[in-house]
């Protein structure tokens, strides 16, 4: 093993673990914000409970969002010095700007909205939690602001054997960064609409002897977040074709190994629906392919060729040799992990669209169609999955897809890592944020199946008798 | 040296005392729950008196860190892979500290002191690794040309550090007891100030020692006589401050005091560095700069408009946050509504 390879499974094990978890906080904020904002606006006291119920689950997931976050600002310079020392100019600022503007803000404001119910006035309360959803849209922003210069490097010159920060405005108007921060943020807004549907659709299924009100509670959080899955569905598979575009340009290897295509296709180009590369015969075995489908998918018109990966090989080794720093360069991409990953993001997404369609005409005018079957119910339960696999999907693809640089052109990875540490200090650490990593996870589902025993009118009511029990009960307002 | 570069040097100064001065006594809060609280409503009081600050209070470590790696990346890049396996168990106490608070709370009652008891261990353990490292990073560790540490464990632990370690430990502890005092009311508040009118004792004596080795181990006399026998005097004065406010019952002047004698540690630490930023102990050829770590003068000025528009905001809605929260906090009776 080596350091290289350690550094690497550490990134891309803390980097999904720390993603399945701001996704599932900077959407479930969001959609509690939506319930109560529409408490406000109504004055209807269930969507203050649904709000209350289901801003647990939102805070469960940041728990674990934040503290995994830590050990992705730190590793940068635990395992990744080179890295550190050639792009600290650029990456640093928006790193900085993330804490300053966002962490503060979500941190600030995520104590006030959690102790502050009925101690101010409800548009305040509501301003609270409104704050904690700019804090975590801005995050995303200032980290996809570092990711999408690593994926296409603009506005910086080299000087001194670093990359230097020349244009602070192109780094923010990086065309990488607005096709992949409105798809990230897509894809976060639905897998918060989804968790809650899916946890709302499993308290329906689980209890069978639910109250009215409970029940109302239930079928109104369904409604909420069948729309918004709806919305952020369509919202996803928008941004995700248009950030393709932008990839057909500007990484066409990615692109190329997304869709398997060794040789350039000719016009129009097949769609390979499934299919086993083989990287060393840059053959596609077993696969099954429609005619014409890949350049409607690809230019929305059905002529054009896709340029293949070899060719696209051919002209990286042009550019940029074939050996850099003493390493010989492959800039070939793990072909099958893009491919497989591209369908999974994919075919979630359709699903989520699907299922929030089908369930929002089972229930449109109070209609009970989808309570009425517990199969629909159970569909319903089991999407709560599909966005992890669709957003860890995603960004495979995207990681995946800039091998062998770190910097896309500038900066490889074999020249990231740190010099200084041991294969046995990678180890350890691996070991360690393996066992921590699948110990939390196990505890956040016990915590939130045990959270789900309880449903949202005796739970409020719970809560109101503790106010014994609560600091800020007495006399603070 | 350029006028941002040494700002920039005292900013970062300045976030790690914000850090040390807020997340500071939560770290005491931490290690009191194991300590002081002698029953589970004493230990729910204490936690109380954090819970909605203390996650703002860690965005000073995550802020002092990024701001580290934008202004100075080849300083974050020696520290934080030089100082690997001592990083490694800080992250892992902070992770696990940070889950206690919101895991604790969600638990069922029988599982709530194992929260309790990783909340005590890591508030300790985090705190007291960070002087480890400061302390033996003042002393100056294995670095060479290419910038790069190679330290073996004696360069991490060793009397000095250790001693560095437990002083830090002890100072967030004490400023935590400050903290409970001032936060709460009745038995825990009581018996806070009557720990902290001990533990001074036990500082004083860690902060001669502390001092003794500093002088004999570090060049810091050497370089800046003045400065640090300065901030030396102020770590004692603020410390005899506190407890004397103690005895007076000054409860905000002994919580002011003792967050100061942390700030002077990191103002004696940063001043000691100046003009460096990390110490080789193989050649003073090979000390990492301020002038050479740092990052270009353009990064520089987009940060410190960033700094300068972002800051005032957020001490702003934090001291807003503070006094929503500024009521004492009574031992919780649970059934009894008043």
């Amino acid at each position: 093993m080596s350091i290289v390879s350690l550094a690497r499974f550490q990134f891309a094990m803390t980097t999904i673990f720390h993603f399945f978890f701001v996704p599932f906080s900077i959407g479930t904020v969001f959609v509690v914000a939506i319930m109560e904002t529409l408490y406000v606006r109504t004055k209807d006291p269930s969507y203050k409970k649904m709000t209350k119920f289901w801003g647990n689950i939102f805070m469960l997931s940041f728990a674990v969002g934040v503290v995994t976050g830590l050990i992705q600002e730190f590793q940068f310079g635990m395992n990744w010095s080179d890295y550190s020392r050639f792009m600290g100019d650029i990456f640093g600022a928006p790193l900085a700007f993330e804490a300053l503007l966002s962490f503060f803000i979500e941190s600030t404001f995520i104590g006030l909205w959690v102790f502050t119910w009925d101690r101010v006035k409800k548009g305040l309360h509501l301003f609270f939690i409104w704050m904690i959803v700019f804090g975590t849209i801005t995050s995303a922003l200032w980290i996809l602001t570092a990711n999408s210069f690593m994926q296409h490097p603009v506005g910086y010159t080299i000087r001194n054997g670093r990359a230097e920060m020349a244009d602070f405005g192109a780094l923010i108007s990086n065309p990488q960064l607005i096709f992949e921060l409105s798809h990230v943020l897509m894809g976060a807004l639905l897998t918060g609409a989804t968790i809650i549907c899916g946890l709302a659709a499993f308290q329906l299924l689980k209890k069978r002897q639910l109250s009215a009100e409970n029940k109302k509670i239930y079928h109104k959080t369904m409604r909420v977040g069948l729309w918004l899955m709806l919305i952020f569905s369509l919202g996803s598979i928008g941004a995700g074709d248009m950030q393709m575009q932008y990839l057909i340009k500007e990484q066409p290897m990615k692109f190329a190994a997304t869709e398997a295509v060794y040789k350039t296709t000719k016009s129009p180009a097949p769609w390979t629906v499934v299919g086993i590369a083989n990287p060393k015969t840059h053959q596609v075995n077993g696969k099954i392919e429609i005619p014409g489908v890949l350049s409607l998918l690809s230019y929305h018109k059905l002529s054009g060729s896709v340029e293949g990966m070899d060719e696209v090989n051919a002209q990286l080794e042009k550019t940029y040799g074939t050996h850099i720093d003493g390493h010989k360069m492959s800039y070939y991409v793990p072909v099958n992990t893009l491919f497989w990953s591209f369908r999974v993001m994919c075919g979630f997404a359709a699903l989520m669209f699907l299922v929030a369609l089908v369930g929002l005409i089972t229930t449109r005018r109070g209609k009970e169609t989808l309570y009425n079957h517990r199969w629909m119910l159970w569909v319903i339960a089991l999407m709560t999955f599909s966005p992890f696999l669709a957003n860890t999907s995603g960004w495979l693809i995207t990681e995946f897809g800039r091998v062998p640089w770190t910097v896309y052109g500038l900066f490889t990875i074999q020249q990231s890592v740190s010099p200084n540490v041991s294969v046995a200090s990678l180890l350890t650490s691996n070991i360690i944020y393996f066992v921590l990593f699948a110990s939390l996870a196990a505890i956040l589902v016990a915590l939130i199946v045990r959270f789900l025993r309880n449903d949202p009118v005796e739970w409020d009511a719970a809560q109101a008798d503790k106010k014994a029990t609560d600091p800020f009960a007495k006399g603070a307002f | 040296m350029s006028f941002l570069q040494i700002l920039w040097f005292i900013l970062i100064g300045v976030l790690f005392s914000g850090f040390f001065f807020l997340d500071g006594f939560d770290y005491g809060v931490g290690m009191a729950v194991g300590t002081l609280a002698h029953n589970e409503g004493e230990r729910a009081q204490i936690i109380q008196t954090i819970g909605p600050v203390w996650d703002g209070n860690e965005v000073w470590l995550i802020t002092a860190g990024g701001a580290m790696f934008a202004s100075f990346p080849y300083w974050y890049a020696t520290l934080f892979s030089g100082y690997y396996l001592i990083l490694l168990f800080i992250l892992v106490g902070l992770i696990l500290r940070g889950v206690s608070f919101e895991f604790r709370a969600k638990s069922p009652d029988e599982k709530k002191p194992i929260w309790e008891r990783i909340m005590a261990v890591t508030s300790f353990l985090v705190p007291f690794l960070f002087g480890v490292m400061f302390i033996s990073m003042i002393k100056g560790m294995p670095i060479d040309a290419a910038g790069n540490m190679h330290a073996h464990f004696f360069d991490y632990f060793n009397w000095f550090s250790i001693v560095g370690g437990i002083a830090l430990a002890l100072l967030t502890y004490l400023h935590g007891l400050n903290y409970i005092t001032l936060k709460t009311k009745g038995p825990v508040s009581e018996r806070a100030q009557n720990y902290a009118h001990f533990f001074y004792w036990v500082l004083y004596l860690g902060e001669v020692i502390f001092a003794l080795l500093l002088l004999f181990q570090t060049d810091f006399l050497a370089v800046h006589p003045i400065a640090t026998l300065l901030c030396l005097v102020l770590i004692v004065g603020f410390s005899v401050w506190a407890h004397a406010a103690t005895f007076a019952n000054k409860q905000g002047h002994a919580f002011t005091a003792s967050g100061l004698t942390l700030v002077s540690l990191v103002a004696l630490i940063f001043c000691g560095l100046f003009p460096r930023v990390m110490i080789s102990s193989i050649s003073s050829k090979f000390d990492l700069l301020i002038q050479s770590a740092s990052s270009s003068n353009y990064t520089l000025i987009v940060m410190t408009i960033a700094t300068v528009i972002l800051v005032p905001c957020v001490l702003a809605y934090t001291i807003w946050a503070y006094w929503i929260f500024r009521k004492r906090i009574a031992m919780p009776r649970i059934g009894v509504t008043d």
